[in-house]
Order: structure tokens, then C-alpha cells, then sequence
């Protein structure tokens, strides 16, 4: 079996950056971290595995297609929670309504919480898709073709 | 949900959902039907903000409950719902109008991700011109912006070039949204706020090099995005390569839309305490604006592409508009409000009509239009009345520009300025005669690429017609154009402290 450290460690350390990237995400209304950072920490979880493995081994486990879908849920989180607050009577994205009565604000807990999810989910799907069509990229066009 | 209460913040919020949801549709028709409902109604939501606007005054909106200075507010006063209305309303006809010209220019793989830009284009627009908070305004136009790099690249399936085009706007645009930040940037730094009222109240009276070097980092910034005159050269190459849908909708509307920044920077958040305005006025806008209305007209009689001569018109029409706020008298200001309504209407059906040739020529070079009144009669009449109200003939939305911003230039005493505006509109007029004389005149080709031209589908015809109406009415009619803009522009000239 061709390059075994480098198989074995890519599969040991698959599973702890994305529990990472998940700390980072929940982490992120009470201290440093949040969507963007815990996305990118996700998406590099993939990009070590298409490194290793290759672009179409990473590319059955997690489709194109899936991608943007799952782009699009993480905005339909972010948006469908702004438009949520407003059909319960609220501003856009005003979270106090999520709660009603709470005396410590827990509808801004839960508010954030949603948002931060759709903005991880959503850059995370991202920066795979972007990275999928730089690696697969097709040869140069010829001078020809133009 | 009280909907008049939500009503404010739903012309950015209904494209901003939709958008996405469209990735998720089947190809085919689905994406352009769900893309056209939604532009339309983004279309009914301005126009119940106008008449609210008009009745009840001024309407505020706290995001998320963070009442301003500290949360972002949407602002909505006479003048930007004047400009939601015109934006949502070119949304409206040219999304309607897409579907055929889309399908034959734009590759059937992207034509999902062609109608989902469409509508980001159209939330970052309508964003630029709702928000009351300096710094969004930045984030929503680089949202505009980008998808916009994106729709005119897709014009590559009928032309290569369009990926230079796009990319060099990408270059240029991301040079004026820096600027921008920068001078937000500078201003921030100044008085510790971003929202554009609070803004104002704290510029009161600062005059210093850091408020100075973010009033020009702005003005240049917006300058690159407007295509303020020697700041355009991206602009006819992104007109000419982007796909006829996209050359029609952006011409229609996001000049305007940098053009209404710009007025608000200056009238509402530096007003005349702060001198360089009226420096700026005096010694950039008024002195642009005459270059560019006779440099880019003149450059616009030499082309041979009609998009590109068009282009270059959209150059020249904006010096119009720079010219009129540049007098900083209310006249002056209406007279630009109420060009960068019509020049919309004229330069959005014109830009329809060059589309539908495209699709039954495949060319929008002028050889292609030889004899066109004879197979494309309807397109070419709706070419030539749009033609004649850009001119600026009387009982068009044209002539109502022109008589605005003379009647302004005899007003603020620049009466040779009034000749120079009589002067270009008579570029005007060589350049669409030349496309007029080869469409009346000529005999139509029996031979060749352009010989099988017939009439354009009834799906485009009615949404060009309706902005050619448009052109008519509102030309006839004034009460909705000349009032709304007089009364925007004297609320705009309140806020900003009188006359420098």
C-alpha cells in the first residue's frame, strides 16, 4: 500500500478538525470564533482529504450538487431566521422575540446561534466549491478555441 | 406580522430570500418564472413604500431593534424611494423580458445561476439605496458589484471578450469599492459613527485633512463606479460583451444608483458647511460633466457597435446628471433626479430593442441593423421613439430632462452652460440618426447572416413596449417624475444647509 503514514494520518485527524471546526462554531456567541472561521475549519477537513486521496474520491463523499444546496440551506438559516423574527411580530433579526419575557435575553442566544450555523454551513460549502473548481479545473484553452 | 410595519426592509429582504431558491429549481423555464414574480413583486413593495413616503413622511427601520447611531437603519425618504422604485420597476420589465435573449446568449448550464445573480444584483441594488448606514451602503454595492462581474462574464457563450470585459471592470470596481471603504474608513475614524444622519450632525463644522482626504477618497471611489467621465473606461467594454438582458438592466440601473450615492454623500452627510463640496461641485462635477457630455457623445458617433455607441451615450447622459447636482440648487438637483429616472427608461428600452435584434441577427454590430424597418418594424419603431426621448423631442421623457436642466442652467446663471447642454443633445441626434437612417432607409440584406431577420417574440416585444410607453407617458405626464424629484431635491437641499 502506496504512502500508508500519509492515508493513516489524514483518516486519525478527519474527525478531530471537524469536531474543531464545531467548537469554534458553538463557541462563537460567547468568545472568539463563529460561522466564518468554523466553516473554513470544516471545508479543511476535505481539502486534506481530496490532498490525499484525490479530487474524486473527496468528490463522491461530498457532491457538487450537495454543495450548493447545502449553500443555500445555511442562507435559508441565516434569512429564514431574520424572516422568522419579523413574522412573530419583530424587526428583522431582532432575536428578543424568539424569547418572549426572558429576563436574560435568551432569544439573542438562540437568535445568534441559528444565524452563526447558516453562516457556517454556508462558508464552508463555499470554500469547497471554490476549491473544487480551482483543483478540477480544465486545461488551459488553446490559442486556437478563442 | 404588521405588514406596513415590515414594509421598509422588504424590497431588500423578498430578492435576498429568493435568490438562493433559485439555485434549487429545475433548469428550464422555472428559474426566469420565479425570478419575474419576484422582481415584480419587489416592483408592488416600492411602490406601496413611494406612496407611504409621499403620505406619512420619512420612514426609519431599526435592524434587528438597535436603534441608530449603534444599529443599521434603513432610511426611506423622498428621494431613494424614488430610486427603489426605479430600480425594482426596470427589474420588473427587464426580468419579463429576459427569457428568450437569456436562452439564446447565456449558456443553458448557467441560465439557474444567471437568473439567481440577477436577483442578487437586484437586492444589492435596491440595498445601496435603502440603507441610512454609510457602511452598508458599501457591503450591498459590492454585492451589486460582484454579481454583476459575474452576469457580464456569462456573456462569453456569444463573445470571448466578455471575460475581459468583466474582468477589467472587476479591476476598476474593486479600485472605487476600496476607495470608498476608505473614505467610510477615514470619516469613521473622524467622528466615531457610521450611520449617514448621525454622520452629518457630527461633520458639523470639522474641516480637517482626515475629513478632506475621506470626502475625496469617496468621491473618486463612487466617481470609478458611476463611470464619472475620465473614471468610465470600464464601462463600454461591460455594456457592449455583457448579455443584452444584463446590458439593458445595468444601464438602466446601477450608474443611477451610484449617481444617487453620490448625491446623498454630498447632500446629506457632508452638506455645504464642509467647503470642499462646493469645491467639488464648482471645480470637478461641473467641468466632468461638460467633458463627458460632448467627449463620450462625440466618441459615440464614431461606433460601430450599437451597444458600444450606447454605452458611450450612458457615459455622456451621466455628465447630464453630474451637471445638474453640480449647480447645488434645488433646480439643479431635481433636474438630475429626474434625468436618472428617464435616462433609465430611454437607455433601458433602447438597450430592449438592441437585444431583440441580437436575438434574430445574432449581432448587434451596425451592419445588422440594414433595413431592420422592413423585417423588425415593432423593434424599430420602439428603437427610434426611445431614440427620439433620449435626443430629447418634445412629448418624451427626454424632453422633460433637457427642459429641467436648462431651466436650471439659466437659474444658477451657467447660461453657457445651457448651450453646451442644447449643443450635445445634437450629438444625440447624428448618433441615433445613423442607426435610424440604416434601419429606415437601407434596403434590408437578401443575402448574408442578417437576411433571415423576422420580428421579435411577443415576449420580449411587450416589455420593451411597456418602457417605450413609459417613455411617452411620463413625458406627457410629469406630476410623478418633475413633483416627487422637486420635492426629494428640496427635502435633500434642507438637510444639506442651502446653497453653498
Amino acid at each position: 500500500m502506496e504512502r500508508a503514514i500519509l492515508r493513516v494520518t489524514t483518516k486519525i485527524f478527519f474527525a478531530p478538525i471537524i469536531l474543531y471546526a464545531l467548537y469554534v462554531q458553538f463557541h462563537g456567541d460567547y468568545g472568539p470564533g463563529g460561522g466564518f472561521q468554523a466553516g473554513i475549519i470544516f471545508a479543511v477537513a476535505f481539502i486534506l482529504h481530496a490532498f490525499c486521496f484525490g479530487l474524486e474520491e473527496t468528490k463522491k463523499a461530498l457532491p457538487q450538487r450537495a454543495l450548493i444546496v447545502a449553500m443555500v440551506i445555511g442562507l435559508m438559516f441565516y434569512a429564514g431566521t431574520g424572516v422568522a423574527t419579523m413574522l412573530l411580530g419583530g424587526k428583522l433579526l431582532a432575536y428578543d422575540v424568539i424569547v418572549p419575557g426572558s429576563t436574560h435575553h435568551a432569544g439573542q442566544h438562540y437568535g445568534i446561534l441559528l444565524v452563526e450555523w447558516g453562516v457556517g454551513v454556508t462558508v464552508a460549502s463555499t470554500m469547497l466549491t471554490i476549491f473544487y473548481h480551482f483543483t478540477g479545473r480544465e486545461p488551459d484553452i488553446d490559442q486556437e478555441d478563442w | 406580522m404588521n405588514l406596513a410595519a415590515q414594509l421598509a426592509v422588504l424590497p431588500v429582504i423578498i430578492p435576498l430570500v429568493a435568490a438562493p431558491i433559485t439555485l434549487l429549481l429545475p433548469q428550464g423555464r422555472a428559474p426566469h418564472l420565479w425570478a419575474t414574480l419576484i422582481s415584480w413583486l419587489t416592483f408592488a413593495v416600492s411602490i406601496a413604500l413611494v406612496s407611504m413616503v409621499s403620505n406619512a413622511g420619512v420612514i426609519s427601520y431599526h435592524l434587528g431593534d438597535w436603534a441608530p447611531p449603534l444599529g443599521i437603519e434603513y432610511r426611506i425618504d423622498m428621494a431613494n424611494a424614488l430610486v427603489l422604485a426605479l430600480v425594482s420597476g426596470i427589474g420588473a420589465v427587464v426580468f419579463a423580458f429576459a427569457y428568450r435573449s437569456v436562452e439564446r446568449e447565456v449558456d443553458p448550464r448557467q441560465s439557474t445561476f444567471f437568473y439567481c445573480a440577477m436577483l442578487i444584483c437586484l437586492t444589492g441594488l435596491m440595498g445601496v439605496t435603502i440603507t441610512g448606514d454609510a457602511f452598508n451602503v458599501f457591503v450591498f454595492l459590492e454585492i451589486s458589484s460582484l454579481s454583476t462581474y459575474a452576469l457580464i462574464a456569462m456573456g462569453a457563450k456569444s463573445d470571448r471578450r466578455a471575460l475581459t470585459a468583466a474582468f477589467n471592470y472587476l479591476v476598476m470596481g474593486t479600485i472605487g469599492a476600496t476607495f470608498f471603504v476608505i473614505g467610510i474608513g477615514l470619516l469613521y475614524q473622524a467622528t466615531g459613527t457610521l450611520n449617514m444622519a448621525d454622520l452629518h450632525d457630527r461633520l458639523a463644522g470639522q474641516s480637517n485633512r482626515m475629513v478632506e482626504a475621506g470626502f475625496a477618497f469617496i468621491v473618486v471611489g463612487i466617481g470609478l463606479k458611476l463611470a464619472m467621465f475620465p473614471l468610465h473606461l470600464w464601462l463600454p467594454n461591460a455594456y457592449t460583451y455583457a448579455p443584452s438582458a444584463v446590458s439593458a438592466f445595468i444601464a438602466a440601473t446601477a450608474t443611477k444608483v451610484a449617481v444617487y450615492v453620490l448625491i446623498r454623500f454630498f447632500y446629506s452627510v457632508f452638506g455645504f458647511d464642509f467647503a470642499f463640496v462646493g469645491h467639488a461641485f464648482t471645480y470637478v462635477l461641473l467641468p466632468l460633466g461638460l467633458a463627458g457630455m460632448f467627449i463620450a457623445s462625440l466618441v459615440a458617433l464614431f461606433q460601430d457597435d450599437v451597444k458600444r455607441m450606447l454605452a458611450y451615450s450612458s457615459v455622456a447622459q451621466i455628465g447630464y446628471m453630474l451637471l445638474g447636482l453640480s449647480f447645488a440648487t434645488v433646480e439643479g438637483l431635481t433636474a438630475s433626479l429626474v434625468h436618472i429616472l428617464n435616462h433609465a427608461l430611454m437607455k433601458g428600452a433602447l438597450f430592449m430593442a438592441v437585444a431583440c435584434v441580437v436575438f434574430r441577427t445574432g449581432s448587434h454590430s451596425i451592419q445588422a441593423f440594414a433595413g431592420l424597418a422592413k423585417r423588425m418594424p415593432v423593434t424599430t419603431w420602439a428603437f427610434i421613439l426611445s431614440g427620439l426621448s433620449l435626443i430629447g423631442v418634445p412629448l418624451t421623457v427626454g424632453f422633460i430632462s433637457k427642459w429641467y436642466l436648462l431651466t436650471a442652467a439659466f437659474a444658477a446663471g451657467h447660461w453657457y452652460a445651457a448651450f453646451l447642454i442644447v449643443a450635445s443633445s445634437l450629438i444625440a441626434m447624428a448618433y441615433i440618426g445613423r442607426v435610424a437612417e440604416m434601419m429606415l432607409l437601407r434596403e434590408p440584406p437578401s443575402e448574408g447572416p442578417y437576411a433571415a431577420a423576422k420580428e421579435a417574440p411577443m415576449s420580449m416585444l411587450i416589455p420593451m413596449w411597456v418602457l417605450v410607453a413609459a417613455n411617452i407617458y411620463f413625458g406627457v405626464r410629469t406630476e410623478f417624475t418633475g413633483d416627487m424629484a422637486a420635492r426629494a431635491a428640496e427635502a435633500l437641499m434642507l438637510v444639506a444647509g442651502g446653497a453653498p
